[in-house]
């Protein structure tokens, strides 16, 4: 089985990456899409839309390689958790056309402007919402027989998944705002940490849910977490959530710029670790291990040639392109 | 009635699958048409192909926005509804759609922002860079996807574990036996469509008069690259249609509609597929022609339907119809470029409004062809989703029930009857207002974003006059 070279810890790296990568960059302007519908008024709208439209497609395309990576590096995983979560992903899949044509419509389509603005934030919210629907599902883990998902299609729905749902709208807003503050200036950035502390709030409420949650939940999570020494070891994941709650809250009010993105960024990563944390080494909890997941060593090592040299030179133009684009978004004149 | 799940998901992978092949079928050609004219911008500097760039991309803008949106949905086709074949395959086929990603998607997405957004924030060359860069892009997206579709055709360079597929040779599995006939007959495919929306439009322009200069452009250029393209495209389909008679005889027995194999078998030009009767019914048909064009002798052999148990024949009514659209279509697209070249010659072009008007009309004419085109190989290599190997009914989702898939179905079909007339009039509106210099759209004071088509506006009042 084991071949000279195990690629299976390399792919769930980049894998793990990459899925980071999309809820990070999707996550922030799926969070502007949200905010925007509480925005003041139109010209406000326009610059919170200008401040994603030149990137947010780059940001998506992250969605397409998280699926297709997870297809190409644990096929049975993909072939069990995606029809698993036939609806959130329905849902996910519509709202974002929703949301991605409000784009080019909004400006050409004059006469539907604001049905474009609702579909805009609406498709943002209801992508978001079955992001988080998807990731509470998959916590909770499904039924399965074989190789097969053998449960309903209906499973989803339950409470915990509809509580990771909400609280990904508020990470996801809490990102977005923190990325208007950096884009924006005046009133209109002042407004932004305003509805920020808010949705710091509410992340902040919705973290200490799931985290309670997820152990209560799930014995062997809550041995993960509470058994000697794991407990001692693993204490500075909350403690460091707690940390950036703080930083972020200061930050939101003494007039940083970048620091509540990034404290927002921060929040994220330590979710991401903890739920990690909670699941290794399962990539289809309590079925399959990353290793029994994995696909073929020739798939791997095929897929991993190409991906060591475009990933880079990808990350390398997107950063380009954010460079490009840098600076401060104004309603009235454009970028200045 | 029960719902078979099974049915309702092909339903509903063609129906998602049918409305995007529409974008790339005409982006893939708008790209390469954008990097061309920016080019010749770059080096002649006339105002004619600025204009004519800065128009198509407010379109292609709004095409590719839409490609983009639709396409997100097909790879999850793949989980949702067809996860046995994710499974059993995904070991070969993950990697050539992760490729697709990482080789066309970002490039496309990224540089699409710069094209759109950036004309004064880079450079000018850099700018004819990044609309080469989107071009190279949605060829590498064909490229990738058309070599997927082609192991699913003509598996090889496989081998079958435990029920599942392994890889064993990549070059094998990439460049499988379909494969270069699918992708060059696709892409020229796509840039006919294209070909045929410009020289629509440019008749269009022309016969209303205004902005004539690049009316005439998008007229000429059309047609000379259609006089070139048509045929060769006629030339390849035939070249891919004699590939799939060496490797997929039943889907070329439903193409033919030919019941009864042998030597000397007659092509038939139309008639009735009855699958019940195993005959055509009012056909007329060719004697030995079939023969004569498969395998280049007067009595040749060829594979009869009947020569397939009934299990292994595709819908043969849709497949010999879709088929026989596709051909039409072509033979029109035939008789449009030949006319317009005679009107060339004799200087008539500009002036002949029932050929304006006929180009107008031949606008649709690729889509048409590609949508057939495409239903002729889908539904031809029925009922296997990879051929000869793994069939449609064992690759869906097992969980899934009928009802499930009707609630998708329908949303679906809600949501894409609801954006692609959106579409079409936003893009027709920007067809009537015409190939105008874009500074004269929008009023904008800086080329920083100010909105994503109206950004598209910034050309500097050098690069203008």
């Amino acid at each position: 089985m084991m071949p000279t070279l195990d690629l299976v810890p390399i792919w769930t790296t980049i894998l793990a990456v990459a899925v980071f990568l999309y809820v990070a960059l999707d996550g922030f302007d799926l969070g502007v899409g949200m905010v925007y519908s509480f925005a003041p008024d139109r010209a406000a709208r326009d610059a919170i839309m200008n401040s994603i439209a030149p990137i947010w497609d780059g940001n998506e395309t992250w969605l397409i390689l998280g699926s297709v990576g997870l297809l190409a590096a644990f096929p049975v995983a993909f072939a069990i958790i995606i029809p698993a979560v036939y609806f959130p992903i329905l849902l996910m899949l519509l709202a974002l056309i929703f949301r991605g044509l409000a784009f080019e419509f909004r400006y050409r389509d004059a006469p539907h402007r604001t049905f474009w603005d609702y579909g805009f934030a609406a498709g943002s919210a209801v992508a978001a919402f079955a992001q988080g629907l998807v990731l509470g599902s998959f916590i909770q883990g499904f039924h399965v027989e074989g190789r097969q998902f053998a449960g309903s299609s209906f499973d989803c729905f339950t409470p915990f998944a509809i509580v990771t749902g909400v609280a990904l709208m508020f990470g996801y807003s809490l990102l977005g705002t923190g990325w208007l503050v950096i884009k924006t200036e005046g009133s209109l950035q002042e407004w932004a940490r305003a509805f920020g502390r808010r949705c710091l709030i509410g992340t902040a409420l919705a973290i200490a849910v799931v985290s309670l949650w997820t152990p209560f939940a799930d014995a062997h999570i809550a041995a993960r977490w509470f058994s000697w020494p794991n407990v001692a070891l693993l204490a500075p994941v909350p403690l460091i959530t707690a940390g950036l709650i703080w930083y972020e809250w200061r930050s939101l009010n003494d007039g940083s710029e970048y620091t509540p993105f990034i404290a927002a960024l921060g929040l994220f990563g330590m979710s991401y670790l903890g739920i990690a944390i909670s699941l290794w080494p399962m990539i289809v909890p309590g079925h399959f291990s990353l290793e029994e997941a994995a696909s073929s060593p020739s798939t791997q090592a095929f897929l991993l040639i190409g991906t060591l040299v475009l990933l880079p030179v990808i990350l390398l133009y997107t950063g380009w392109s954010y460079w490009v684009f840098r600076g401060k978004v104004r309603s009235d004149i454009g970028y200045h | 009635m029960r719902l078979d799940p099974e049915f309702l998901s092909r339903i509903q992978f063609a129906w998602v699958v049918g409305w995007h092949i529409l974008l790339p079928a005409f982006t893939v050609g708008l790209a390469s048409l954008i990097a061309f004219l920016e080019g010749a911008h770059v080096l002649t500097k006339r105002p004619v192909f600025l204009h004519l760039s800065q128009f198509w991309l407010r379109i292609f803008a709004i095409s590719f926005g839409m490609g983009v949106v639709t396409g997100i949905v097909m790879p999850f086709q793949f989980g949702t509804n067809w996860s046995r074949f994710s499974d059993v395959a995904g070991n070969i086929i993950s990697p050539l759609l992760a490729y697709e990603g990482l080789t066309a998607f970002f490039l496309e997405a990224t540089f699409l922002g710069v094209l759109l957004f950036g004309r004064k924030l880079v450079p000018p060359p850099m700018h004819f860079v990044a609309a080469v860069l989107v071009a190279v892009g949605t060829l590498s997206s064909s490229f990738w996807i058309l070599a997927t579709n082609s192991w699913m055709q003509t598996p090889a360079g496989y081998e079958v574990i435990d029920g599942r597929f392994f890889p064993k040779d990549w070059f094998e599995i990439i460049f499988s036996p379909s494969f270069p006939y699918r992708l060059a007959h696709t892409v020229s495919a796509f840039y006919v469509t294209t070909a045929f929306v410009v020289l629509g439009v440019g008749a269009y322009t022309v016969r209303r008069g205004q902005q004539l200069a690049e009316g005439r452009m998008m007229l000429r250029l059309a047609l000379w690259f259609l006089a070139i393209f048509v045929p060769a495209q006629i030339a390849i389909g035939d070249l891919h249609g004699l590939n799939t008679f060496e490797h997929q005889p039943a889907k070329l027995a439903a193409i033919e509609g030919l019941w009864d194999g042998g030597r000397g078998v007659p092509a038939s030009l139309i008639g009735w597929p009855d699958a019940a009767a195993e005959r055509n019914l009012g056909e007329l048909e060719i004697p030995h022609l079939a023969s004569l064009y498969l395998t280049h002798s007067w009595d040749g052999e060829v594979k009869g339907l009947k020569d397939f148990p009934p299990d292994q024949r595709a819908p043969v009514a849709v497949v010999y119809f879709a088929f026989r659209i596709m051909v039409g279509i072509a033979v029109l697209m035939l008789g449009v470029v030949a006319t317009g070249l005679v009107l060339m010659a004799r200087g008539q072009l500009d002036h002949t409004r029932w050929y304006l008007r006929l180009c107008q009309i031949a606008t649709c004419f690729g889509f048409i062809a590609v949508i057939a085109g495409w239903t002729t190989t889908e539904v031809g290599r029925q009922p296997w989703t990879v051929y000869g190997l793994m069939r449609t009914v064992e690759s869906v989702s097992p969980s899934l029930t009928g009802s499930d898939v009707v609630i998708s179905l329908l949303l679906y079909v809600v949501v894409y009857l609801l954006i692609y007339p959106v579409g079409l009039s936003v893009m027709l509106r920007l067809v009537r207002r015409g190939p105008i210099p874009s500074e004269e759209i929008a009023p904008i004071v800086s080329g920083r974003p100010k909105s994503p088509i109206e950004a598209l506006a910034p050309a500097t009042p050098e690069t203008a006059t």
